[in-house]
């Protein structure tokens, strides 16, 4: 059976790679879409936190002999830490001000964290083993799946629906959203804003950290890895909506996916697709497909 | 009106002053390097190169009777346009006498041109594209390391030789893949070989696992590589991961010893590749080498030495004839054999090609690496004549 002269199985195979390239995306989207919704910060560092993070993973399991399960739970805290120290520090000083200032500084940061990086690792890239656990491969009549994707599948998922239920559906989530309605009306009820800020800027950056661990033994651990990467995920919050949670998530998988079938019928335009639906999307829909207009 | 008048002045003057002296221009002779020093490519050219070319100012003595040699370097971040104007700029303002042209192709055949135009010597060296002595060929312009030719008739020829009759190529969406995917693809023909296919990746793609597949489908026995750097090393981790090594053989067309570096021993041993130049080859490169070492603390890939080896040779070719003019150096160094660490009896062509013997390696195995960078065999010497164009094949208008 074939598709528009595409294989069947092939086909399916495409669907699912698709997939697995759609987890990193939403993702990603997913923590800029956090820290959009509830700071209204344009985090352009993102991409580079994420490589901070397949670094710390790399710099784990080599200088310090921690296996790929530790560095799972410690890359996130780490490269969180470090993001509450922009935020503290720097960050917050912008808030009152156009959203232009925090994407020049969190672009600035950007150049910073690949600078350092290339000047201690080069850009030729480090490599990390796939954990003993997942190495190996699953025939699935229709493809040979590699174990590892399938985590990268699974953890996204569970990583981005928790996530999404906290924000959405708790009362931990319920006063970060009126905190960002109105921040003033929410501290007189004795909520502390500032510090609810600064932590959910962490645990949006802690997500890219997570994606970079995630990514580190299937890709090539450079310093340019996350700027490979920010722009088709700007383009990813962008159709789903800026802020929105739900519209990043399905946003990032459905991406990878469109991206996937590219691949097979027009491998030369796979890295424009997005940028064409992003296109469309703004011309239909200015807010995007899960955006609320204001 | 008096500053213009001032201009003017100065700049009679300075007309005036350019006979009297002798025929270096600007007093001083002035290289370029225009390269990639921050993207994909930085670490197999970038930084290192630059250095490869201090080591040769130094060694030459800082100076050629009495005249200043400096050096200039700038990033084109991959990308022609950059690394157009930025030649032109130095050309017309900075009064660079020669430019070496760094990594990728597009940047280098856009550099040939400005060149060309102003009459001044070019050197192109971590970039592989053909077309730069063939349909681009220049008389200011020097193809010195490789070219796409070079690389398919060293791993492409052995490849068929071995049993690898049908290919499919997994290729860099730009002038390089291109050229290279081209020349691999005549050489298998030439060798009785067929190609099923191929499919083009953007320069710098995130994920090759959807491409691999597509090349996994086609039964192929051979997966040409027709990509470089950051590109070649996702390529090889994802063929392992989905398990292509074990069904097709891979031929990496562009490899660079420090991708060899990255991916380690165990992915890559006994992996074909064909490169100008390795740092344990005889004594020669060996203290060149740990030169190097000891400044930027790897060993120098093949293009650093070239990038060495170049501008010493121009330096020399400046020295022997007294001056910097474009026309006459070219002259000069078309004329002159090239014998040094880099490469033995090596010429350069009518058409700007540097013709020299090649090398095809094979990765060693991890148990046969004694030490760190241990990592090639040199399995056969390419004689410089069969490596490249011959002068039956070439377009080049110079040449004919």
């Amino acid at each position: 059976m074939e598709i528009f002269g595409v294989p069947l199985q092939a086909m399916m195979s495409q669907l699912l790679l698709g997939l697995v390239n759609g987890s990193f995306y939403a993702m990603l989207s997913l923590g800029l879409a956090v820290i959009f919704g509830l700071l209204n910060v344009i985090n352009f560092s993102h991409g580079a936190l994420y490589m901070m993070g397949a670094f710390a993973a790399y710099i784990g399991v080599t200088s310090f002999g921690l296996n790929y399960w530790t560095m799972l739970a410690l890359a996130p805290l780490v490269v969180g830490a470090f993001g509450i120290l922009i935020e503290k520090t720097m960050l917050r000083w912008l808030y009152r001000f156009d959203h232009l200032y925090g994407l020049l500084l969190t672009f600035g940061i950007t150049l910073l964290l690949e600078g350092v990086f290339r000047s201690i690792y080069g850009v030729s890239g480090q490599t990390l083993d796939v954990p003993e656990a997942l190495s190996g491969a699953t025939d699935l009549g229709f493809m040979i799946l590699p174990n590892y994707r399938a985590w990268v599948v699974f953890a996204s998922l569970v990583v981005c629906l928790a996530t999404w239920f906290t924000i959405e559906k708790t009362r931990l989530g319920a006063y970060l959203r009126a905190g960002t309605e109105n921040p003033k009306l929410v501290e007189a009820f004795g909520v502390n804003v500032p510090l609810m800020v600064t932590l959910t800027y962490g645990f949006g950056v802690a997500l890219a950290g997570f994606a970079g661990v995630l990514a580190a033994p299937v890709i090539n651990v450079t310093p340019l890895m996350g700027s490979n990467l920010i722009i088709v995920v700007f383009a990813v919050v962008v159709i789903g909506g800026m802020g929105s949670i739900l519209g990043s998530i399905v946003t990032g998988l459905a991406l990878g996916v469109i991206e996937g079938l590219t691949r097979v019928y027009y491998p030369e335009a796979s890295e424009v697709v997005v940028f064409v639906v992003m296109v469309i999307v703004l011309l239909l829909r200015p807010a995007g497909l899960f955006g609320k207009e204001k | 009106m008096k500053t213009a008048i001032a201009f003017a002045a100065a700049t009679f003057a300075a007309g005036l002053s350019m006979p009297a002296s002798a025929q270096i221009s600007g007093d001083t002779i002035k290289i370029g390097m225009i390269t990639d020093l921050s993207g994909v490519y930085s670490d197999i050219d970038g930084n290192g190169g630059a250095e490869a070319v201090r080591m040769a100012i130094a060694d030459a003595g800082g100076a050629i009777s009495g005249k200043k040699i400096q050096f200039i370097v700038a990033d084109h971040q991959n990308k022609p346009d950059i690394a157009a104007s930025k030649a032109r700029e130095w050309f017309d303002q900075q009064g660079v006498d020669m430019l070496i042209g760094g990594t990728n192709s597009g940047a280098a055949l856009a550099m040939a041109k400005v060149a060309a135009e102003k009459k001044k010597v070019f050197i192109a060296i971590g970039s592989g594209s053909a077309q730069l002595t063939n349909e681009q060929c220049s008389p200011y312009t020097v193809h010195y390391a490789y070219d796409t030719v070079a690389l398919a008739r060293g791993t492409g020829a052995t490849m068929v030789k071995q049993g690898g009759k049908s290919w499919y190529f997994l290729t860099a969406d730009y002038a390089f893949g291109q050229s290279l995917e081209k020349d691999t693809t005549d050489v298998v023909k030439a060798n009785g070989g067929n190609v099923l296919g191929s499919v083009k990746h953007p320069l710098g793609a995130s994920d090759f696992s959807s491409f691999l597949l597509q090349a996994q489908s086609s039964k192929a026995q051979v997966l040409g590589l027709a990509n470089a750097g950051g590109d070649f090393i996702n390529s090889v981790k994802a063929a392992k991961e989905f398990g292509l090594t074990s069904k097709m053989k891979i031929a990496g067309l562009l490899v660079f010893i420090n991708d060899i570096h990255t991916l380690g021993l165990q992915t890559t041993q006994g992996l074909y590749l064909t490169d100008s130049w390795y740092w344990d080859m005889n004594p020669d490169t060996r203290a060149w080498a740990k030169k190097y070492f000891a400044k930027m603390k790897k060993e120098p890939s093949s293009l650093q030495a070239a990038d060495y080896s170049a501008a010493m040779n121009y330096l020399n070719a400046v020295k022997a004839i007294g001056t910097d003019d474009g026309d006459k150096v070219m002259a000069q160094l078309k004329k002159t054999k090239i014998n040094d660490m880099f490469t033995k009896n090596g010429e350069i062509r009518p058409d700007g090609r540097m013709v020299h013997d090649m090398y095809l390696m094979q990765v060693k195995a991890p148990a046969e690496s004694k030490a760190p960078w241990d990592y090639y065999k040199v399995v056969a010497t390419i004689p410089g004549a069969q490596a490249y164009t011959t002068k039956a094949e070439t377009k080049c208008a110079a040449w004919k």
